[in-house]
């Protein structure tokens, strides 16, 4: 590589070749060297079939494009075909490269892709179409709002593999947003487990703050108890009684505290996730626990904490920093453990105090002893730093342990004699601070210390020795004197901090015993006087005024003793870890004790219970949501992946969850299996009885995987995702899912052939409301491919209404239209009365805007409402157009280049002749065919309905069956799936 | 997210730069130099380090720094558990997680990175998909690509990213079918002068190479698995039968990997299997010192013990040591203090002893402190928590290419 660019760039790209992108490009940008003159060069390899080099040119692409914007948009075209690729991963790759070129001119290229991808079939595709929600939205965050739509959707999303990638973006996009995870609470929670480990982190992090918004405190009696006993114990008698009466006012006002059940399934479905390999899982699952869990449930994390500490030093430090936090609130957790912060030799020097402090919130008077011998063979380490907080640390304990104070104490002036300097300075700081709590008793201590003085070079151990005896003087009256006159002789080669004690000393004594110090006294304020610091000599000249009686001194000189010998409190020493819990736990703001760019805070917890129905989900089928005994665990999973009818019963649904909630949280696993051999028994029952005359009692006791007819196939997929657990579950099910197919086609084909339905036979019916759900009321649609008179720019649907019950349907009639921006619907009018048995046919019209997108709506009858929706196949949103052949060849021309998808196929075997094919098409696609010259092409023309572009369709066969299909049409998604359909129709 | 990721050796040469996001100047490390600097030893430099702009997290393997660059709220561990599993990767892929061998590969390791995280998320970290798209360097295959201009990334795109068993590729065959797993325990004590023991626990861990066809759905159980204080998993475990039935229900990935690991805390549980006799002192007068080190089994339950090493860290006064070893070899490396004895297998008729004496810098006081020994050692074939290996069972559930044909239970214990 280095050879190479010693040769002129302008040579080396006449010599680009595969070789060079090999062992060229990742050298130079893993250096950092900049190569983006090859710019050109590279980018029309983009196309290349050799995927190492396509997979460089990626990195390249990427790499460069934001200093090469209009060189970088000649390859967009690549990918937009990428896009449609038959191949899913294919298209997710086209679409992470795409997202990931950062120019801001094809902001609405990726717009569309990634509105496209998240309703894509493959659940990869939508992952990553979530992963290009950041992406996009830092390049152009006014796109925010069209993204947040998106996120919307994705997190509707019901597999595992899309969980995680789109709470990222919600993370990233809009984490303020938590009204979006209302609907979907309960399903990320269940499918948490089966979430990829780094997407697990994200989501039960966003989900700790989304609980600290919903749901009420678990602690909040414990924590009342706690502070009115705090109250109490540090009020003086008069206000105690008002205390107390305050007291039983609030207990009076407290209801006793119940917890609510989706708390209850967060803190359930998290807690074997600390048994993850993956750290960043464990702490995530332990920050959750510590901010949300009832006081009695947070122990469990203690152990899989430690567990952590035999990891990376990394991951220790970053364990040790929550667990420092940790224990100063609840420190009885991990107490149990407290030789697992035992200090190894070989654990570097940060995470030796970090145990330290651990080691230290720990101590209380059970432990104490054992930790202060643990303590003092630390002191015996050649690791200096460790030792001086060693010594810290066992200052700490005295101080909060009144017991071992004079033990303490005891060590720290043995230390003094310590041959290490640091050592010894560090234990007179200490002692210094441990002093100023009791000085009466300890005057040999200063005593001793003040004879130290001599010895000991530390500045800022000097000083604190000079400050004690200063202090302290009235304690040791004769010595002090003593080292002042030692003191003053060295005063001109002291640090500044021991000149300023030396200052404070003089002073002190000059108040207290001016008899003997006077002259001394004027001596150092004299040296201080011409000292080179200007803060020594600030002070001396401010110390000489206040203490020093001359005439003009003023009234502050009365007041110097007080000013000097005031009773100082004693300090506190505390660890730098309290407070630190307002930061979420194992988050960057908490390790640094900053907040950092980006951090959500913590909610406080609510007052008052927020709605707990705003997670209620419309169950899809509200006679299987009754009867929980069969859907059991598979809830979560029923229906996964369809966008289309949910029915449900609005006034009873809240309720009828609720209750549904309840039994399946009681319910264990071993109840589940019994369950499903349960099912398979029934299964097997009707399995035996003639299909056709049983549906209606089959369809009672098959589980809940009612859905609309085209997905089959990858709805069997995700439901055997679902059953990962049990591989017996999933072939099962399976069956199940086959029979429900077959019966469902001979229904359909049953009613056709019966004559019911005015339309002609070829005329596929979908059911809009099973007679089930419905409670008798049974909805069926059609496309009848009619114009709709009312307003030719809508599809015309229609709808039969089947009243299988034994009393008379009133009012049947539509209400609130939840429908896609821009799409309308134009209802039919309202059937007042339908008796009981009969069928009523209506026509109603929907503009769906020339795309596949569902109408969502209700359906009401005088008693109840039926959430439904139709979604119609891409087929059915033309009109046939009728043309010549010469301007279908002039039209055609016009819609050329990306305008035009082209696929190579096989005909099935019953295609044999023109007439099949035409059929065959035309049964797919509302569309007329074209006269044609040759028999071996077949024309079709047609226009969307809504908007009127031409849709134009050629299959030209050739022998042997095989035949090429070709969709020209403006609107380049309805021409994809066109294509993918009438694909599908022929080569069957 | 992530947004960058820098390599740097120990001498302080960034060798590797990976952007996921906009370019971010190689500038900002100067701030992960300076705490280099200060830290002295390398172990101590801060896993976080906060920049006026930027957030620098770095981890510290195989004598590289992998120091990765953040921009706004990212939980630490996150971070930190993504860098050592990138480690991880080039050890799995490369046989060592060197400077050399980053350097020799850069353009697979450019790959890697690249699948591995997508605009600074993770995307693909299982070892199992990643060898899909990009098959690991072999002598051959190098050899091979080179002449015929031929890659290393795969041709078939990766079905494992598809699937919810994202650890396992699909049509995975062998004409043998093979699981190996090995229980590895370590004790890891804190003992006192006096020889007692102050701290003691066991972790275990269980390593498995399984090579089995098709969608293998194995057992694992315990005959004792009240034993296991704690457990963590790989992700193919099933939790919620570990749970119910303490049974360890899964669906390997192909090849190896970390089953499990456990942790056995009961102090009773944890005998020693070895005891030293030490005796380092340092004179008052004349700058010298001894030193006598005697090791002997206690407790081996009649096995051999092997690989045995003591190091002991030295004062920072002992210039050199003049000294006899009865078996094995020893070293003084005197810009570290660091002296480690080699010993090897312990023969327990002979015991081995280390004897000799220490010089000291001439005027510096003495020690007043007596180093620490490390001791570490191997046992074959033996269970420190005693009864648990003994008792392991592995059965199949699923097997669609027929029986396992050799299920074996290889217990390399300690």
């Amino acid at each position: 590589a280095q050879v190479l660019f010693s040769v002129k760039l302008y040579t080396v790209h006449q010599y680009l070749n595969v070789t060079l992108f090999l062992y060229v490009f990742p050298q130079m940008i893993a250096r950092g060297k900049n190569a983006s003159d090859l710019f050109p060069a590279v980018v029309k390899n983009v196309a290349c079939k050799n995927i190492e080099v396509k997979k460089l040119v990626y990195v390249y692409l990427v790499r460069y494009a934001e200093e090469q914007q209009d060189l970088a948009l000649l390859s967009i075209s690549t990918f937009q075909r990428g896009l449609k690729d038959p191949n899913q991963l294919i298209r997710a790759s086209a679409l992470r490269v795409l997202s990931s070129i950062r120019v801001t001119i094809i902001v609405p290229i990726m717009m569309l892709a990634i509105k496209e991808a998240a309703s894509d079939m493959s659940p990869y595709v939508r992952k990553t179409a979530a992963h290009a929600i950041p992406k996009l939205h830092s390049l152009d965050p006014e796109q925010k709002d069209q993204l947040i739509e998106v996120i919307e959707k994705l997190l509707a999303d019901k597999t595992t593999l899309v969980a995680g990638s789109v709470v990222m973006a919600f993370e990233e996009v809009c984490p303020d947003r938590i009204d979006l995870i209302h609907k979907n609470y309960r399903k990320l929670c269940n499918l948490l487990i089966d979430v990829e480990e780094w997407g697990q982190v994200v989501i039960i992090n966003m989900l700790t703050r989304y609980a600290r918004t919903q749901f009420l405190n678990p602690n909040i009696n414990e924590s009342l108890l706690e502070e009115s006993s705090e109250k109490a114990f540090y009020a003086s008698d008069d206000e105690e009684d008002e205390d107390k009466k305050a007291e039983a006012a609030t207990l009076a006002k407290r209801k006793p505290y119940v917890m609510d059940p989706d708390h209850r399934l967060l803190l359930r479905n998290t807690k074997p996730l600390l048994q993850s390999r993956n750290a960043a899982v464990v702490m995530a699952v332990a920050q959750l626990y510590f901010h949300l869990a009832p006081k009695a449930e947070v122990g469990i994390i203690a152990k899989a904490l430690v567990r952590l500490m035999r990891s990376h030093s990394e991951v220790q430090y970053v364990v040790l920093q929550n667990v420092a936090t940790m224990t100063i609130k609840r420190r009885g957790m991990f107490e149990p453990y407290l030789k697992s912060f035992y200090i190894r030799s070989t654990d570097p020097t940060q995470i030796k105090i970090l145990k330290l402090e651990v080691l230290t919130n720990l101590a209380n008077e059970t432990n104490i002893s054992t930790i202060l011998r643990e303590f003092q063979t630390y002191i015996k380490s050649m690791d200096k730093d460790f030792v001086a907080a060693s010594i810290q640390a066992i200052g700490r304990c005295a101080t909060n342990i009144g017991e071992v104070r004079d033990t303490c104490l005891n060590g720290l002036v043995q230390l003094l004699s310590n041959r290490d300097e640091l050592v010894v300075a560090e234990s007179v700081v200490v002692i210094k601070k441990l002093l100023q709590m009791q000085p009466e008793q300890h005057s040999d201590i200063i005593k001793h210390m003040a004879k130290l003085i001599d010895n000991i070079q530390v500045p800022m151990a000097r000083a604190s020795i000079l400050w004690l005896i200063g202090e302290y003087c009235e304690h040791v009256p004769k010595i002090a004197p003593d080292v002042l006159r030692n003191m003053a002789k060295t005063f001109t080669n002291e640090e500044d901090i021991v000149k300023l004690q030396i200052i404070n000393l003089a002073a002190k004594l000059y108040l207290t015993n001016s008899k003997q110090t006077k002259l001394l006294t004027q001596y150092v304020l004299n040296l201080a006087k011409y000292d080179q610091n200007y803060d020594i000599r600030d002070r001396a000249r401010f110390i000489r005024q206040l203490i020093v009686p001359t005439d003009k001194s003023g009234a502050l000189s009365k007041y110097a003793k007080k000013l000097f010998l005031a009773l100082k409190p004693a300090p506190v020493l505390q660890s730098t870890f309290k407070d630190r819990d307002h930061f979420q736990l194992g988050s960057l703001s908490h390790l640094l004790n900053a907040k950092a760019a980006g951090y959500q805070e913590l909610p406080d917890w609510p007052e008052s219970v927020p709605d707990p129905s705003v997670r209620n989900v419309e169950v899809k089928d509200s006679v299987c949501a009754r009867r929980t005994v069969l859907t059991g665990p598979e809830e979560s999973d029923s229906g996964s992946g369809s966008e289309s009818a949910s029915a449900s019963d609005e006034s009873g649904s809240g309720s009828e969850s609720e209750e549904s909630r309840e039994e399946t949280e009681s319910e264990d696993e071993e109840e589940d299996e019994e369950k499903e051999k349960k099912r398979k028994k029934r299964l097997d029952k009707t399995k035996a009885k003639k299909p056709a005359e049983e549906s209606a009692e089959r369809c009672l006791v098959l589980p809940n995987v009612s859905c609309s007819a085209p997905s089959f196939p990858q709805r069997a997929e995700q439901w055997h995702r679902g059953q990962k657990t049990r591989q017996e579950g999933s072939e099962e099910s399976e069956k199940c899912l086959r029979i429900r197919e077959r019966i469902r086609k001979q229904r359909i084909r049953g009613r056709v052939g019966g004559g019911t339905i005015a339309p002609s036979g070829s005329i596929k019916m979908y059911e809009l409301l099973h007679r089930i759900t419905g409670e008798g009321l049974a909805v069926e649609y059609c496309f009848s491919r009619q114009p709709f008179s009312p307003d030719p720019n809508m599809v015309a649907v229609q709808i039969q209404f089947t009243n299988n019950t034994n009393s008379e349907t009133k009012n049947l009639h539509i209400e609130e239209p939840r429908l896609q921006s821009g799409m309308r619907i134009r209802e039919f009018t309202e059937i007042g009365l339908q008796p009981s048995g009969e069928s009523v046919t209506v026509v109603m019209g929907i503009d769906f805007c020339d795309s596949t997108q569902a109408a969502n709506f209700q359906l009401c009858t005088h008693t109840r409402k039926f959430f439904v929706s139709i979604q119609p196949p891409v087929g059915e949103l033309m009109t046939p157009v009728f043309l010549t052949e010469n301007d279908f060849k002039k039209e055609q021309g016009k819609l050329m280049g990306m305008n035009e998808i082209s696929e190579k196929l096989m005909l099935g075997e019953k295609c044999v002749n023109e007439h099949v094919i035409v059929e065959r098409v035309t049964a797919t696609a509302n569309l007329s065919r074209v006269p044609c010259g040759s028999e071996k092409e077949c024309r079709f023309a047609g226009k969307t309905v809504s908007s009127g572009c031409l849709v134009l369709v050629t299959v030209p066969t050739k022998e042997g069956g095989a035949a090429q299909l070709t969709v020209n049409c403006e609107k380049m998604l309805i021409g994809t799936l066109l294509v993918k359909d009438i694909m599908q129709a022929l080569s069957q | 997210m992530i947004h960058s990721l820098f390599l740097i050796n120990n001498a302080g040469d960034l060798f590797l730069e990976k952007h996921w996001k906009s370019v971010i100047s190689r500038s900002v490390c100067d701030y992960f130099f300076e705490a280099r600097e200060k830290a002295v030893e390398p172990d101590n430099v801060p896993p976080v380090i906060r920049t006026p702009h930027h957030y620098l997290i770095n981890i510290y393997r195989e004598k590289i720094f992998f120091v990765s660059v953040i921009q706004t709220e990212v939980p630490p561990l996150f971070v930190i558990e993504f860098l050592h599993r990138v480690a991880e990767t080039f050890q799995d892929y490369f046989g060592e997680c060197s400077e050399s061998t980053i350097k020799d590969n850069v353009v697979i390791v450019y790959e890697l990175l690249e699948e591995m995280l997508d605009n600074g998320f993770p995307l693909a970290t299982e070892s199992n998909i990643l060898k899909e798209l990009i098959r690991p360097p072999t002598i051959l295959r190098s050899m091979v690509n080179t002449i015929t201009g031929s890659s290393n990334v795969g041709e078939t795109l990766p079905t494992g990213q598809l699937s919810t068993i994202p650890w396992r590729r699909a049509g995975v065959k062998y004409t043998n079918n093979e699981a190996y797993f090995d229980v590895v325990e370590e004790i890891d004590a804190i003992l006192d002068k006096s020889g007692t023991t102050v701290f003691a626990e066991i972790q275990g861990v269980i390593d498995a190479c399984v090579k089995l066809s098709g969608m293998p759905d194995l057992t694992l159980s315990f005959m004792n698995p009240r034993l296991l204080d704690d457990v963590s998993f790989h992700p193919c475990v099933r939790y919620k039968r570990w749970e119910s039935e303490r049974v360890i229900s899964f669906v390997p990935p192909d090849g190896n990997f970390q089953l499990m690991s456990y942790h056995i805390s009961a102090q009773n549980l944890v005998a020693i299997p070895v005891y030293v006799k030490q005796n380092i002192s340092f004179f008052e007068t004349g700058s010298s010192g001894r030193l006598d080190i005697t090791v002997g089994p206690k407790q081996t339950m009649g096995k051999t013990v092997e690989g045995l090493v003591v190091t002991v860290h030295m004062p920072k006064v002992v210039l050199s040591a003049n000294l006899n070893a009865t078996q094995g070899t020893y070293n003084y490396d005197p810009v570290t203090k660091i002296l480690v004895w080699d010993i090897g297998k312990l023969n327990p008729q002979k015991l081995p002893n280390l004897k000799g004496s220490l010089s000291l810098q001439s005027g510096a006081p003495k020690p007043e402190e007596n180093p620490s020994l490390n001791i570490d050692l191997k046992i074959q074939q033996l269970a420190i928590s005693g009864r648990l290996g003994s008792f392991i069972s592995v059965g199949c559930d699923s097997l669609p290419a027929g029986p396992c044909d050799k299920a074996l239970l290889l217990l390399t214990l300690f």
